[in-house]
């Protein structure tokens, strides 16, 4: 056969120089298709002998395997060219910021009142609730305050209107979490353990004082529940919550009407540049008050002070949260300045356990 | 109250140092505020001489002194310093005090530099009482004998040294309202002795020329009363160390007489009252006031005294309100010559309610109102009759006396394993007893019991309880050991909380991951703000508030939530999402409170960015979270109907009520009212939602195992409808028709747009909108057929024409 290497050195110089799929179509018709060089080469060969058959047929049948080949090869390559080309232009700033997804926040007073709750319940304690418009009788009297106790004076009281003609005495905002133990007792009488978190109202509102505030009260009734059984309920909650093993707790005498003995109770800690630090140091901070519950106090709720007795505290939880978090003024809590909760809120999903640590 | 350490040791005898005491005093429960120690204040402040004094070569005011100081104290060298001085008094040869460069100046409250004054150099000063805060005397510089010890410390000379302790006083204990109450406290924890301090009765020397009496009505009142008439006193100032223990507990000296009771009542928490015997016009009477009576007090204020106060008055009329204050009238002043002097005993509740209401706070209230010990009254009366005339010289007449003191004899059972078993305190027996005896309690066995008796000055020791709390508050608390506490049940804990706290806690958290941040606001807002939401009656009025905008209790979230949000715009925070989780008040009674979960939104939906265009919060925004909520809580949200009815501070046409059944409202959303935006000074539109927590039923009690999942394997199909509708056809009753058209086979149906508004209008006619659904139903048994894909179609469009009038969009 005449001119074979030339035929194909041609079509694969047109083929490997197609720069698009139209143009390798139009190399592969020049070459393979029905009027194409190599197919008119082909269909000549009925007209030879079959000597000569037998040495062009396989010769061409290469020729068109090669082009075939080469034409397959020159497609990827195309294929290849162009999504390399595509994907280059695709580029985009990957700098930019992503689309904004909102995050809010959880209250420290509702994130530390989950963290006790999470302690007292492994304690073995409940959570107790009640109003907080609340009668002078659960407020005062039955907590063994009579009306003309001078520890009336010193709760600041916030009384509600009473109209005209209702002889009762006013209800009040409740000053302490207290009233919640009556009313647990009342229910559930003994034994009893619960704790009892919530808003309180004084009508004091300075540097360090808001009118309303949050306390979480505990009670533990039983047979025989002493006042080290107290102590150390309070040293395991503090170290807990804390969050420092070497918490150290100290019981100074005091008098609360509704509980007896009585002790306010302090934590030992540091003071270094203008930096608290809870469990080292030779300060003491004072940080609850605490005591045996009054027989008055079990009586009014109806439990048999001869035959029950128990220990009941409260604490402060905004000023817990002020100390475990660092958060310096009372008085933000309740601003609702977005800086703020920003800054000292919790995530959605910070949900405090034991098992996970409460500040995770 | 406040006492100073030189005054406890007239009652206590004791080695113990001064932090020492503290200490105790605050372990035993009376807790120290506060110390100030003199000698760390003014210690450098020293005697000094001037060698010479003459004019300031540039001032005509000022001296230039050459002055003796002794720096390294009295028995070392002096030096000669060079100080420039402005006081009229600064004279060659006065024997003053000297302040050194270094020295902090308590009067004025720098450091003392070096300096030149007037081109002089002056180094240090020659001190006023005023600098050292002694007194408020600046007329001149302090000007001491001449035989003052030149180069001791003026303190020590001057008896200033002499530390102030203040401690707070529970109420329970009006005993240790007085030092000696005090130094018993000390005396039984170990810290010393308690000094003997009997009382000697001075004889009278002729008959009381004013008698006293007690009305039968006020005998309940007033059980006691004592007095008696020095006549021929002398009253002057009183004498310095009376004058200087005054002073250091902030009272101001005004003359001995008066001085005398007020030493006493903080000495022995006694008070008593001098009458001007001149001045008084026959007997003195006690008596329950009328309510006409009218009285100028000591301090200068004239009050009119409430019914049933116990008074004391002469023929003139009412001249002292008992046991809190006495009257101007029959005060007494530098020109007394007589007198007469009242102790009485007075009861707590009574003056408690008579000095409420005549907001009078006086040293003498404080003790009758936590109650003074009755037996101590005539005693009272011997001892300041004795101060009267040693300071005041005088004769004494003989006392009269009406009534006779109240002293209640009571007496408990005291066990002694009580204190273990209360406490978890192991006191020995002995240790309790000496405790409770050297309290000054009266202990005696009784058929092997031990009795108590408590003093007449415990009036809070009322049981056995009581008497514990005596014997481990003196044997301190501090030893107290640590116990554990055995959990209720063994093995892990049962989980404790109720299913409304779950909720509330699931609920707060949602909002959280919802992007709003929690707020707590008050639970007291001002009476507009309460109007605005339904509320601010007078019954949900506070009668004290602390403010016009802390009023009434607040009927609802939204406005404490609104106000905030108004405060973050006014600090340049536009894009705001708050929410509450808190209690609002439908009543004034125990129990009328609610559980809600609130939020509110405004400004943009995210904040500008490159990739999402800037919308404004809308009305969804607020049915989003509502939803989120209702979800978190519990409530079946796929089952809730939208009521078009919401409370007036939403705008009309853009909210809505979540309820469940026609009748039960679980929440509301949407736009606020524009007019009650305006008033809550919020800038653009603000949108809110309210979710009642406490509406919403509770899912009943199953186990912890889910129904099958039916996951059909054959392949769903999704047919799209546009409906034109009437205007005013609520997209929910579209899609409610058609999700009922086949129960079976449609498995969600959902709006995904609405062509409405003028343009709708000019395309579909006046009056017409249209809505698109897309509808996804899902065959259980075979694939479906294009006939029955149709059938299910025209089921779909029939429901929704017969619902809503509705017709296909050609």
């Amino acid at each position: 056969m005449q001119g074979l290497d030339e035929l194909r050195d041609r079509h694969l110089a047109a083929i490997e120089a197609a720069r698009s799929e139209e143009e390798l179509e139009a190399a592969r018709l020049a070459a393979l298709g029905k009027k194409g060089e190599v197919s008119l080469r082909m269909r000549e060969l009925g007209r030879m002998t079959p000597e000569e058959r037998k040495l062009a047929g396989p010769a061409l049948n290469a020729l068109k395997e090669t082009l075939t080949e080469a034409l397959a090869a020159r497609k990827a390559a195309l294929a290849e060219a162009a999504l390399a080309a595509r994907l280059e232009a695709e580029r985009q700033d990957m700098t930019l910021p992503a689309r904004p997804a909102r995050a809010g926040t959880v209250h420290p007073v509702s994130q530390v009142t989950e963290e006790i709750v999470a302690i007292f319940s492994d304690l073995g304690f409940a959570v107790a609730e009640g109003p907080q418009i609340e009668t002078d009788w659960h407020n005062f009297d039955a907590l063994n305050i009579p009306p003309d106790h001078p520890a009336r004076q010193e709760h600041d009281t916030f009384f509600m209107h009473r109209a005209e003609g209702d002889e009762r005495p006013p209800h009040v905002l409740r000053t302490h979490t207290s009233p919640v133990q009556i009313r647990a007792m009342l229910d559930q009488g003994a034994p009893i353990r619960v704790i009892a978190p919530g808003r309180v109202y004084r009508c004091d509102y300075d540097q360090t004082h808001t009118p309303m505030f949050h306390q979480v009260e505990g009670l533990a009734i039983d047979r025989d529940i002493s006042m080290a059984h107290l102590k150390w309920v309070l040293e395991e909650f503090c170290r807990a919550f804390f969050e420092t093993p070497s918490i150290e707790l100290r019981f100074r005498a005091s008098h609360f009407p509704f509980t007896e003995p009585s002790a306010e109770v302090d934590i030992r800690c540091s003071w270094r540049d203008g930096q608290l630090k809870l469990g080292e140091g030779d300060d003491w901070m004072e940080i609850l008050g605490s005591g045996m519950v009054h027989p008055k106090v079990l009586e009014a709720a109806g439990i048999d002070p001869a035959q029950w007795q128990g220990f009941a505290f409260g604490i402060g939880i905004d000023r817990l949260a002020m100390l475990k978090y660092g958060i310096p003024d009372l008085r933000a809590f309740f601003d609702a300045d977005l800086r703020w909760l920003r800054h000292y809120g919790f995530g959605a999903l910070d949900v405090p356990t034991l098992h996970a640590g409460l500040s995770g | 109250m406040k006492f100073t350490l030189s005054w406890l040791k007239d009652h206590l005898e004791t080695e113990a140092s001064l932090d020492e005491i503290a200490d105790a005093l605050t372990d035993l429960g009376l807790e120290v505020e506060g110390i100030e120690d003199p000698a760390r204040t003014l210690g450098a402040f020293t005697i000094c001489r001037v060698i010479e004094a003459v004019k300031h070569p540039n001032a005509d005011k000022l001296k230039l002194c050459r002055v003796e100081a002794w720096p390294d104290g009295p028995d070392k060298p002096s030096q000669e310093v060079q100080v420039v001085c402005g006081a009229p008094n600064a004279r060659t040869g006065l024997i003053g005090v000297f302040a050194a460069p270094g020295t902090h100046v308590p009067g004025t409250g720098v450091d003392l530099k070096p300096g030149v004054i007037r081109g002089v150099e002056s180094n240090g000063m020659l001190c006023s009482e005023r600098e050292l805060m002694i007194s408020d005397d600046h007329d001149g510089i302090i000007d001491l004998p001449q035989d003052a010890p030149l180069g001791a410390r003026y303190i020590d000379y001057a008896g200033l040294n002499d530390p102030v302790i203040e401690i707070a006083v529970t109420p329970n204990r009006p005993d240790a309202l007085g030092v000696r109450g005090i130094a018993r406290d000390l005396a039984a924890r170990g810290l010393g002795r308690l000094r003997p301090a009997p009382t000697q009765p001075v004889p009278g020397a002729f008959p009381s020329p004013i008698g006293v009496s007690i009305d039968p009505e006020a005998r309940e009142g007033c059980p006691h009363f004592v007095g008696r008439v020095i006549r021929g006193v002398r009253n002057g100032p009183s004498p310095q160390w009376l004058q200087r223990r005054l002073r250091a507990i902030g009272l101001r000296p005004i003359s001995a007489l008066v001085d005398v009771t007020n030493y006493l009542t903080f000495d022995r928490a006694r008070p008593l009252h001098v009458f001007d015997a001149a001045k008084v016009r026959g007997d003195l009477r006690v008596h329950l006031a009328t309510g006409v009576e009218r009285l100028t007090a000591l301090d200068e204020k004239e009050y009119q005294l409430p019914p049933g106060a116990l008074t004391i008055s002469d023929e003139a009329g009412p001249e002292s309100i008992g046991g809190i204050m006495g009257g101007a009238a029959t005060g007494c002043d530098e020109n007394t010559v007589d007198v007469f002097l009242e102790s009485a005993w007075w009861r707590p509740s009574d003056i408690a309610a008579t000095g409420r209401k005549l907001r009078i706070n006086s040293d003498a209230r404080y003790r009758f109102e936590r109650g003074v010990d009755p037996a101590f009254t005539r005693e009272g009366l011997e001892l300041a009759t004795r101060m009267i005339l040693d300071l005041c010289g005088g004769e004494a007449s003989e006392v009269v006396e009406a009534g006779a003191p109240r002293i209640e004899r009571r007496s408990y059972r005291l066990d002694p394993a009580r204190c273990v078993s209360l406490v978890g305190m192991d006191v020995p027996e002995a240790e309790q007893r000496r405790i409770l005896s050297d309290l000054g309690f009266e202990i005696r066995d009784e058929d092997g019991a031990i009795m108590v008796s408590p003093p007449s000055w415990r009036p809070d020791v009322l049981g056995e309880a009581d008497l514990v709390e005596e014997v481990a508050r003196v044997a301190s608390l501090s030893r107290l050991p640590a116990r554990p506490l055995p959990r209720p049940e063994p093995g892990v804990p049962a989980p404790r909380l109720t299913p409304m706290q779950k909720r509330a806690a699931r609920t707060r958290r949602s909002l959280a991951a919802q992007g709003f941040h929690e707020c707590v606001t008050y639970s007291f807002i001002s009476e507009r703000d309460a109007r605005l939401f339904g509320g601010g009656g007078d019954e949900m009025r506070l009668q004290n508030p602390i403010s016009s905008e802390m009023s009434h209790m607040r009927p609802s979230l939204l406005p404490g939530l609104l106000a905030a949000a108004a405060r973050n715009q006014a600090r340049g925070f536009a894009d705001l999402a708050l929410f509450e989780l808190g209690p609002v008040f439908d009543g004034p009674e125990p129990g009328q409170e609610r559980l809600v979960a609130a939020a509110v939104l405004t400004g943009a939906a995210a904040p500008r960015h490159w990739a999402v265009p800037r919308r404004p919060v809308d009305a969804w925004d607020a049915r989003a979270a509502a939803e989120a909520a209702l979800a978190a809580a519990g409530a079946p949200v796929d089952r809730l109907t939208t009521l078009p009815t919401a409370p007036a501070w939403f705008h009309p046409g853009r909210s809505a009520t979540l309820a469940l059944g026609p009748k039960n409202p679980l929440a509301v959303f949407g736009e606020l009212h524009p007019r009650v935006v305006e008033a809550m000074g919020l800038k653009g539109r603000a949108m809110g939602m309210s979710v009642d927590l406490q509406a919403i039923p509770f899912p009943k009690a199953r186990g912890t195992a889910r129904p099958p999942l039916q996951a059909s394997d054959l392949q769903a199909v999704e047919r799209d409808f546009a409906f034109v509708v009437a205007a005013d056809v609520p997209a929910e009753q579209l899609l409610r028709a058609a999700r009922g058209a086949d129960k079976a086979l449609i498995e969600s149906a959902s709006v995904f747009d609405v062509f409405d508004g003028p343009r709708a209008a000019e395309a579909l006619g006046e009056g017409r909108k249209s809505i698109a659904l897309t509808v996804r139903l899902q065959p259980r048994e075979r694939t479906l057929t294009d006939e029955e894909i149709e059938a299910v179609s025209a089921r779909i469009v029939a429901a929704v024409r017969k619902a809503t009038g509705g017709e296909l969009r050609a």
